[in-house]
């Protein structure tokens, strides 16, 4: 079987955000790494290609230093990875990021199982895996918390804010796992050793096919017409409980009328 | 007036909040068309017209429902083919944002999730979004197409505009390729008796600090009626389950008050609560960074401090 699954270089959550002229994230100066949400991904092809037979290919695009989330992915097992790299991606939106993604997958073609995580946890849309299905024009089977797969048929289960569901599709298909399907693991010194013979193919977007006008901050179908930093909160009244707290909390909520 | 498509969230008829608030931001972009999949139409008729639908589209094939996401996504591009709306709306659930997804790729237009806030400019619409972790504001716009925009709930104070309303039985049709993902199993979940998380005024969460016992704070949030949250440390301890789950991995709310009790405060958590109105905190560390961002924070036990607090307000 062969799985590939797709991953995002993102900025690390903790630093500090800052933003370019037009408006998109300033990230030369941001520590980056594999998006953890897509660790979940990447743990979750391991698993099945260690319980059967399957070759595992990492997919990313983005910038030189995005060369970096396919190590990881590679160093936690992956077998091999792909990087699309290309000035003219910079900016692109979910749109067009499900463009190029997918003329990847068709590129490397005969893919059985797309793996990604839920969402980046930078940008956190959660719209690309359902984009990617609806590209390559395979079922959807999105936000698994868990997974199985069984001959041809893949079975998930989806939960959502008012029912679980189980959904059932026959590969090849698109999938998306969420941060409770396993617990990822962490890099042994075995597998960073291994890492570095593991083949990576660089791949533009001439190579996919796709016209740079088609993707970048210039085709995107959105803008962003400002972006602002909310006010910081400011800190209210803390007290100590020294025996009163609680009645001290029920008297700031009855005066804010929650009580 | 042009339509504004509006993607009716609901279970079994029973119309959820978001759907009220989506129909009274539709109403400042144009006129508002429901677009109800599903059975149960008869239940939701009132409340769509009393939010101001002037139109509803029924779309009630099995072909829809029991299948995910893909036939829904095919059913709105039949109607923004045939009502070219100056946008379609659709709440910021995982099916919403999904079938948002694949709808602008069908109709070649600007997807805009998460929105907060929506409002009408010259010939488009401008939403505003809450992006990294609750961080920043960022105004956005849809350059092409008819803006598809996912609104999060509990961001829009809904507010009643009666309307005459006209509904159609909408036939669609589903191709093969929208037909591969099979729902084939589907149950409701638990019902608590509290109100929904993503939609309840208040919410009241507990998470490590809580060792486990959550008795303290489900009676805490019952005297205010309140949704009970988890942090994903509590989750993951198996101690409430993950629907629960408060974050960027979990829902994100923005009630009218938050409670953290037991709760540090990590970006991760912060991401799904950060725009609540008004935020309260106790914790027993003075340095949980939780009480950065607090409008009144308690120092102390728990358990001591919420069960005092439930205590003088029901006995007040
Ligand atoms: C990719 C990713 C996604 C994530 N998504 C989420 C998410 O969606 N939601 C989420 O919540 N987290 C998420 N996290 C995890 C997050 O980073 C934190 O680990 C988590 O929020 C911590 O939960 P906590 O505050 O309950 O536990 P801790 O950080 O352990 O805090 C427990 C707090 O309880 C206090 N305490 C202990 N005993 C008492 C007592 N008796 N009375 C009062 N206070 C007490 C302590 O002082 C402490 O501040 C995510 C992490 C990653 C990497």
């Amino acid at each position: 079987m062969n799985i590939v699954v797709c991953v995002k270089y993102v900025p690390d959550a903790q630093s500090e955000r800052s933003f370019e002229p037009d408006n998109t994230t300033e990230r030369e100066s941001v520590d980056g790494l594999l998006s953890e949400l897509d660790e979940y991904a990447v743990e979750e092809a391991l698993a099945i290609a260690e319980a059967g037979d399957a070759e595992v290919t990492v997919l990313t695009m983005g910038p030189e230093a995005a060369a970096a989330a396919v190590k990881k992915s590679l160093q936690m097992g992956a077998h091999k990875g792909i990087h699309i790299n290309d000035e003219a991606i910079a900016g692109s939106d979910a749109v067009a990021t499900s463009r190029v993604l997918a003329a990847a997958i068709d590129k490397i073609g005969g893919v059985d199982l797309v793996l990604t995580g839920l969402g980046s946890t930078d940008g956190t849309m959660s719209v690309v895996p359902a984009m990617l299905a609806e590209r390559l024009g395979l079922p959807q089977v999105t936000f698994a918390s868990e997974l199985s797969v069984d001959g041809g048929t893949v079975r998930i289960r989806r939960d959502g804010d008012v029912a679980s569901e189980t959904v059932e599709a026959s590969l090849p298909a698109v999938v998306s796992v969420t941060d409770q399907i396993n617990e990822p693991r962490y890099p042994s010194f075995k597998g960073i050793m291994a890492a570095k013979k593991k083949p990576v193919e660089t791949w533009s977007l001439a190579d996919l096919g796709v016209d740079a006008g088609e993707v970048g901050l210039g085709a995107a179908w959105t803008t962003v017409v400002s972006i602002e930093q909310r006010p910081p909160r400011s800190q209210g009244e803390i007290v100590t409980d020294e025996g009163q707290g609680g009645a001290a909390l029920a008297e700031f909520l009855t005066s804010r009328k929650f009580a | 007036m042009a339509e504004v498509l509006v993607l009716v969230d609901h279970v079994d008829g029973t119309v959820r909040k978001t759907t009220t608030e989506m129909l009274t931001a539709a109403r400042r972009l144009g006129e508002p068309s429901a677009v109800f999949i599903g059975t149960g139409f008869d239940a939701a008729r009132d409340t769509l017209a009393r939010f101001g639908a002037v139109k509803a589209y029924r779309i009630e094939s099995a072909e829809v429902t029991d299948h995910l996401v893909a036939p829904a996504a095919e059913a709105l591009a039949q109607l923004v083919e045939r009502t070219s709306p100056v946008a379609v709306l659709l709440p910021s659930s995982l099916d919403g944002k999904e079938i948002a997804g694949r709808l602008a790729i069908k109709t070649s237009s600007g997807v805009l999730t998460d929105a907060v806030d929506v409002q009408p400019t010259d010939g488009g619409v401008q939403v505003t979004k809450s992006v990294f972790a609750g961080d920043f504001e960022a105004v956005c716009a849809s350059t092409h197409g008819s803006p598809v925009v996912t609104v999060k709930p509990n961001s829009i104070a809904a507010e009643e505009a009666p309307a005459e309303l006209a509904d159609e039985v909408v036939e669609v049709t589903v191709s093969d390729a929208a037909r591969t993902a099979r729902i084939v199993e589907r149950s409701a979940k638990q019902q608590t008796g509290r109100p929904a998380l993503s939609e309840a005024a208040i919410v009241v969460s507990g998470g490590r600090g809580t060792g486990g016992d959550f008795g303290p704070v489900e009676t805490f949030a019952d005297t205010l009626g309140a949704a009970v949250g988890a942090s994903r440390a509590a989750v993951d301890a198996g101690w409430y389950p993950h629907s629960s789950q408060v974050g960027q991995t979990g829902v994100s709310v923005s009630p009218q008050l938050y409670v953290a009790a037991g709760i540090s405060g990590a970006i991760q958590h912060r991401a799904g609560m950060q725009t609540s109105k008004t935020i309260v905190a106790v914790n027993k560390d003075p340095e949980a960074p939780i009480f950065e961002m607090v409008d009144f924070g308690v120092v102390g036990d728990l358990f001591q401090v919420l069960s005092q607090a439930a205590d003088t307000i029901s006995g007040s």
